[in-house]
């Protein structure tokens, strides 16, 4: 191509300075291109240093960290990293931003109209009239509905995908060369993440804009992207065109990366991982852990786990004691079993319901109306008994989403691990207790020695862990797990996958997985149920359900999700 | 929004409710109001006479639907001190307090904002450390012991202001003002600058904690990958985010500051609300007390609606929340 490229990066560093006296080079010597209308993607796992490159060219490399070296052209122009500006160019003007979140990126005491217009006052100066009237335009142009009412609307009254809709019309707002999107649909569910990807898409087309996209989602790259950089530690490891990168992958880092992806069209038996799994010493941990446990009893010939035509509305307070108010259904008469040893799993979309589900069946939120049933005893709901409801909190163990807020930071891990073989009574003195715990620390792949330190010390994924081993203390018979592996990096998520694998062939545990991400489902579960505002629309074998889907949200969730074998521009 | 300023007014009678049935416990049962007002001589008939008069001889719910129905007429009852109506000595020392406590209220936020501010913004500038060190000065010396110390530098050494009292005041119908004299205003700078102390440093370190939090916000950063000048940030987009905790902790400690004015009123022998209760204390003066003890009750609970008004006219959210 002879046009001169939206972004030209050539050889950017970015330092850290260490404590010891040392540098931290969290991008170090990336080049990379993007010509006017070409989505770049630049893939990568946390650490990487994907998301710096993208803080660089907007400015927002905090201290002490500082762009040590290389260049940055916007359309050809020079761009000086330490004010975001250049020669006829300037952020916010010549560069658009979209955020992650756009339930936080957005300032929530301030109209959509004036979030919008200020940028265009300052850049173009603009005058309050015509930059409400571009604003309009803007709102049109990315599908927002009744976009003169929403001038006057604030942050909080628009969903996510709308928000994020108003986020990328302001990031458009000064017809920006070069786009740059921070992981734009990550916080979205799949069926606005497809309307997201497709706008941006159709603006990269129609206006020439050249899109730089920061995702960890490899799906994503496949449908969106023209061309990708992958990144690992600071380098660029492998460039090319979309179709050539994820077909045939050169670098063996690409191809683990592709490998430890959840496939979403057919089962497999274990994840491929980058690191090799020290699975004997776990091995013999676990049958430990198992064999001294009410794991093994046996439930009689009923299912282990039966939910029944379960209800849930929120009730917002009343305005004087007594009164009530609005009321939400958030589970509306919702019945499954779980069999033991099986494992189930529970997707949905966000606010379907799911998590709710799973909260009143660890007893954390008080059901409507229907009961949980475990082992042919009622735990939850109408003739609930004390001693029932008692011995069900210790078989029911709760894994939950954030490793970094469900671990109480000022406890020691040995400590954490030790809490629940101590309640319950496994465990007859604290040394035997303590023993457990680094016990149950190496049936989840750490080391005995790891009881001594506390959480901060330990990465997400190995956070993640220890949840599971804490679980493992009480001897559960069901895990429940709300999307236990949502917050980590694909390679973490595949080890994650499969130690929750390997404990239940270890042990027998039976699982409810509750997720969004269809592909993990796939790959976890015997049985999946799909829920839609609030009811379970299909629940069915779970190979059945992702082969022939029924019910038409089914096939339209399945429809959605961005798949690494759907490579759109080849 | 109208529902809500109507549960938030039903919520103000409750409390009030509660304010006046412990007032009258205090009128009617610490001491024996009959003991405290007749002579050291008087016969058994006297007594019964003025407990009568009194309507002590009626039973206990008659007694507290009476003080009810009087507190709601304004009528307060006569100080058994001096023999007046309680009212009017409320209403004669009222100004004097309120004034003392808007000037430092308005001390409190001109300085404490800005500081808070600067300090967020500099973190590791000499000034900010300094600020840092001596609002904690501020916020650990005694009330007493600044008003003393102030008194002593600018009254007794510099002799540059006055050391007690309000100066020469000017009538506005029933409210007597300092503001209009120089004599006045002489007087009020010691006073509210020692009650303003301890609230400048409360207000900057709170504006300096939640401008910290609201400047890694994304929102903020967004506001600044879009090129935004960092004056307009800082000044229009995080400042407003900012101040909303700042609303409820100035609510609060106007309330406080109304009730707890009394050290430095006594320090500074200043005629206001805190002093006339020191004083009824000393002489067990019950209906004063009571009526201070309703009033500051009265003041708490109005300053909380409004506070709650304002918070609703500045967060959006509040307000569709109550649609």
């Amino acid at each position: 191509m002879t046009t001169v490229p939206a972004l030209a990066i050539e050889d950017l560093r970015v330092e850290y300075p260490q404590a010891d006296g040392g540098v931290l080079a969290a991008v170090d010597g990336v080049s990379l291109t993007i010509a006017p209308g070409e989505i770049h993607a630049v893939v990568g796992e946390s650490g990487a240093g994907k998301t710096t490159v993208a803080n660089a060219l907007i400015g927002l490399i905090e201290n002490p960290g500082r762009v040590a070296g290389g260049t940055m052209r916007i359309g050809g122009a020079l761009l000086d990293p330490a004010t975001g500006r250049g020669d006829g160019v300037q952020l916010g003007r010549d560069i658009g931003v979209i955020f992650q979140d756009p339930m936080t990126s957005l300032n929530p005491l301030f109209t959509i109209e004036s979030q919008l217009t200020e940028t265009m006052r300052f850049h173009l100066g603009l005058s309050q009239v015509e930059a409400r009237a571009r604003a309009l335009e803007l709102l049109k142009a990315v599908g927002i509905p009744e976009p003169e009412r929403r001038l006057q609307s604030y942050p909080h009254q628009l969903s996510g995908g709308q928000r994020q809709r108003v986020v990328i019309a302001a990031a458009l707002s000064c017809n920006p060369k070069l786009l740059v999107a921070d992981e734009p649909t990550t916080a979205l569910d799949v069926s606005i993440q497809a309307q997201i990807l497709a706008l941006i898409k159709d603006l990269a087309r129609t206006r020439g804009l050249g899109v730089m996209l920061v995702t960890h989602n490899m799906g994503v790259v496949a449908e969106t992207a023209h061309s990708v950089t992958v990144m690992l530690r600071g380098k660029a490891v492998e460039q090319g065109p979309v179709a050539q990168v994820l077909r045939d992958p050169q670098h063996s880092y690409t191809k683990a990366l592709l490998a430890a992806v959840p496939r979403l069209d057919r089962k497999l038996t274990r994840f491929a991982v980058l690191t090799s799994e020290k699975s004997e010493a776990a091995h013999a941990a676990r049958q430990a852990i198992a064999g001294k446990s009410p794991m093994e009893r046996t439930p009689g010939d009923g299912p282990l786990l039966t939910v029944e035509n379960l209800t849930v509305d929120y009730v917002t307070r009343g305005w004087l004691p007594g009164s009530k108010g609005r009321s939400m259904r958030a589970v509306d008469g919702v019945s499954f079993d779980i069999r033991a040893g099986e494992a189930l799993g529970l997707v949905g979309e966000s606010g379907c319901g799911k998590t709710t589900v799973a909260s009143v069946i660890a007893g954390l939120v008080k059901p409507t109306s229907g009961r949980v049933l475990y082992a042919g005893e009622t735990i939850v709901g109408e003739g609930a008994g004390r001693a029932s409801r008692q011995a069900s909190r210790q078989a029911l163990q709760m894994i939950f989403q954030d490793p970094y807020a469900s671990l109480n930071p000022r406890m020691r891990i040995g400590a954490i691990l030790a809490e629940p073989v101590l309640f319950y009574r496994l465990a007859g003195s604290k040394a035997e207790a303590a023993e457990d715990a680094a016990l149950l620390l190496e049936a989840v792949g750490l080391e005995r020695q790891h009881a001594k330190r506390f959480p901060f010390a330990f990465s997400g994924g190995q956070r993640q862990r220890i949840s599971i081993a804490r679980a493992l203390g009480a001897r559960p018979r069901l895990l429940i797990c709300d999307e236990p592996t949502s917050s980590l990096d694909v390679s973490v998520q595949a080890q994650i996958l499969n130690l929750i694998k390997d404990l239940r062939d270890s042990t027998g545990l039976t699982l409810l997985l509750i997720s969004h991400d269809l592909a993990v489902v796939r790959q976890m579960c015997d049985r999946v149920a799909v829920m839609q505002a609030g009811r379970i629309v299909e629940i069915e074998a779970g190979e059945t359900l992702f082969e022939t889907p029924r019910h038409p949200y089914t096939r339209e969730l399945l429809s959605l999700v961005p798949r690494i074998d759907r490579i759109a521009i080849a | 929004m109208i529902r809500v300023l109507l549960a938030r007014a039903a919520q103000m009678l409750m409390v009030m409710a509660a304010v006046t049935a412990v007032a009258f416990v205090i009128f009617r049962y610490v001491g024996d109001p009959v003991l405290i007002m007749s002579r050291e001589d008087a016969t058994p008939a006297e007594k019964a006479a003025l407990s009568q008069a009194l309507g002590l001889d009626q039973p206990v719910i008659v007694q507290f639907g009476r003080f009810v129905g009087r507190v709601l007429t304004g009528d307060l009852g006569n100080s058994f001190r001096n023999q007046r109506p309680v009212s009017g000595l409320i209403a004669e020392r009222l100004p004097a307090t309120l004034e003392l406590v808007i000037v430092a209220t308005v001390l409190a936020l001109a300085l404490g904002i800005p500081l808070g501010v600067y300090c967020a913004l500099k973190p590791d500038s000499w000034l900010t450390r300094s600020i840092q060190t001596i609002s904690l000065i501020g916020i650990s010396t005694p009330t007493f012991v600044t008003g003393i110390v102030l008194i002593l530098i600018f009254s007794v050494w510099l002799k540059w202001l006055p050391s007690f009292g309000r100066g020469d005041v000017v009538k506005l119908g029933w409210w007597t003002t300092g503001f209009l004299t120089a004599s006045g205003l002489r007087s009020l700078v010691l006073p509210s600058v020692t009650l303003a102390l301890f609230q400048v440093t409360l207000i900057m370190r709170l504006v300096r904690a939640e401008m910290i939090d609201v400047l890694s916000s994304d929102y903020i950063r967004y506001a600044r990958a879009r090129g935004l000048p960092a004056g307009y940030i800082h000044r229009k987009l995080a400042l407003r985010n900012a101040l909303m905790p700042v609303i409820t902790v100035t609510g609060l400690q106007i309330g406080a500051l109304i009730a707890f004015a009394i050290v430095t009123e006594t320090v500074f022998q200043w005629p206001g609300m805190g002093l006339l209760f020191i004083q009824a204390v000393s002489f067990v003066d019950l209906p004063v007390m009571a009526a201070y003890l309703l009033f500051v009750g009265f003041m708490f609970v109005s300053i909380n609606m409004a506070v709650d008004i304002i918070y609703a006219l500045v967060d959006p959210r509040l307000r569709t929340r109550a649609a």
